[in-house]
């Protein structure tokens, strides 16, 4: 499926905003893209699984919060960044 | 009492251009010198928007720089070059805690915030030291990390680090990761909070070594740690002589006492010993520096009366000298964090701080004289040298 990556993970998807990683869960998916660009999941996802304070990851434009969200392969997902101060 | 600093063979002073490595809240830049560390040039920022807490060179290969970051929106990591900052690659596996069994709270490094080569004898060894409160090592030069499990599961660990509140605005530091010369298996660190302690083994098992020190903000003074060490250093040549700038003063350990002396009772009232950094001179264990810092009523945490000044102390604690030429000499409300304040190994000396408010500032003679060598910077996190 389609991933949508925010500009400071560019440096990891060699400047795509938009790449492929396929996973029958959020955390598969994740892991997934964490093999095909490595280095990238730790920057969203620290060590006890929890999405960092200033990353979002919408599917389908609704925002979802569990790495056990269920994914089908015609989701649609986004990773966003978000405000983190000045 | 204070024991008397152990004489030693001196080794020969370094020439030639100093490379300075300059670690900020909006990316690294590092300034290079001519020859008479006279004249200096910026380079162009590395990973510029990124919170740079510290950049380190390896004095065992002179190649290696480790850098660590984060940003804003994505998690810690440690970046490494060899080749001067040309190019940089990532950590594969960067500082990190244990994943917690199921149904635990367990920790995540919010940033990397000290780096230290390990010993001479141990090339690629590295530590690292986070917020919240974590110590890591790599042992292939910064590619991958471990926890150090004999300090980050301490069963003394929560007491000794209290919870988040007890840390820096910017979070609770392990920092002042210090490896004894003569052995590799005998460290120290420091954590704000938390105080000083030490470890025989290589990191397996840890003890406070605090006694002496006051840590007058506790309830219980008197208790072995819960203590504010804001930068604490080790001199190569006199191993047993440990210095800290504590947030309740300066003081002076000789290890086989096991008791730190307060030595800043003879700063000048007026300005205090209260500061962040600490920095030795590399021939002359009985030499330090300071940069005071007003550490009364809400704490400012700037320059005293706005007026900047280094002090130098040249009989170990005994009498200070205050250092202003060239610095402002009035409304000038500097801060200089616990990193931000290094010198060189040439002789004489040089010393050169950063500002929060993006300044560096270098002498070329052990302090007699200051100079701004860069202005506009971002909030200065750290500076070292590239020896």
């Amino acid at each position: 499926m389609k991933v949508r990556i925010p500009t400071p993970l560019y440096s990891y998807t060699e400047g795509r905003r938009e790449v492929d990683a396929e996973g029958a869960t959020l955390g598969a998916l994740l892991a997934d893209l964490d093999r095909r660009h490595p280095g990238i999941r730790f920057r969203m996802i620290d060590e006890q699984d929890v999405i960092r304070r200033h990353i979002r990851i919408f599917v389908n434009r609704q925002q979802v919060y569990d790495l056990a969200t269920p994914l089908d392969s015609s989701d649609e997902v986004q990773i966003l960044q978000a405000l983190s101060g000045g | 009492m204070r024991s008397p600093t152990p004489k030693t063979n001196t080794p020969k002073p370094a020439t030639g251009p100093v490379m300075l490595l300059v670690a900020t809240k909006k990316g690294a830049f590092f300034l290079r010198s001519d020859r008479a560390r006279r004249t200096w040039k910026i380079g162009e920022p590395h990973f510029l928007g990124h919170l740079v807490h510290h950049v380190v060179f390896d004095p065992r290969d002179r190649k290696t720089l480790l850098l660590a970051a984060k940003t804003g929106h994505l998690g810690p990591t440690v970046f490494r070059s060899t080749d001067f900052g040309r190019s940089w690659k990532e950590a594969t596996r960067p500082p990190a805690f244990p994943k917690a069994p199921e149904g635990e709270k367990g920790r995540a490094v919010d940033h990397v915030f000290w780096l230290t080569p390990g010993h001479a004898s141990e090339p690629g060894i590295w530590y690292a030291g986070s917020s919240p409160q974590g110590l890591f090592r790599s042992d292939d030069g910064g590619v991958t990390w471990e926890p150090v499990a004999g300090f980050n599961g301490h069963s003394m660990y929560e007491l000794w680090t209290g919870g988040p509140q007890d840390g820096t605005p910017d979070g609770p530091k392990l920092h002042s990761i210090l490896v004894d010369p003569r052995d590799p298996r005998h460290l120290y660190i420091g954590m704000s909070s938390g105080g000083v302690f030490e470890s025989a083994d290589g990191g397996n098992d840890w003890t406070p070594l605090n006694g002496g020190c006051a840590a007058d903000f506790l309830p219980d003074p008197k208790l072995p740690y819960g203590h504010d060490p804001h930068c604490v250093r080790l001199h190569p040549l006199a191993p047993d002589i440990l210095w800290q700038q504590n947030h309740c003063g300066i003081y002076r350990m000789h290890r086989p006492e096991g008791r730190w002396v307060r030595v800043g009772e003879r700063m000048p009232k007026k300005v205090g010993d209260i500061g962040f950094p600490l920095v030795l001179h590399p021939r002359d264990p009985d030499t330090v520096w300071v940069f005071p810092m007003d550490g009364t009523t809400v704490w400012p945490r700037t320059s005293p009366d706005g007026r900047p000044a280094a002090f130098v102390t040249r009989d170990a604690g005994r009498s200070w000298k205050r250092l202003d030429r060239g610095l402002p000499a009035r409304d000038a409300w500097l801060t200089v964090l616990r990193q931000a304040m290094t010198g060189d190994t040439h002789d004489p000396v040089g010393l050169y701080f950063g500002t929060t408010s993006g300044e560096i500032w270098a002498s070329r003679d052990e302090g007699n004289r200051w100079n701004a060598i860069a202005r506009h910077l971002p909030h200065v996190y750290s500076v070292e040298t590239a020896r």
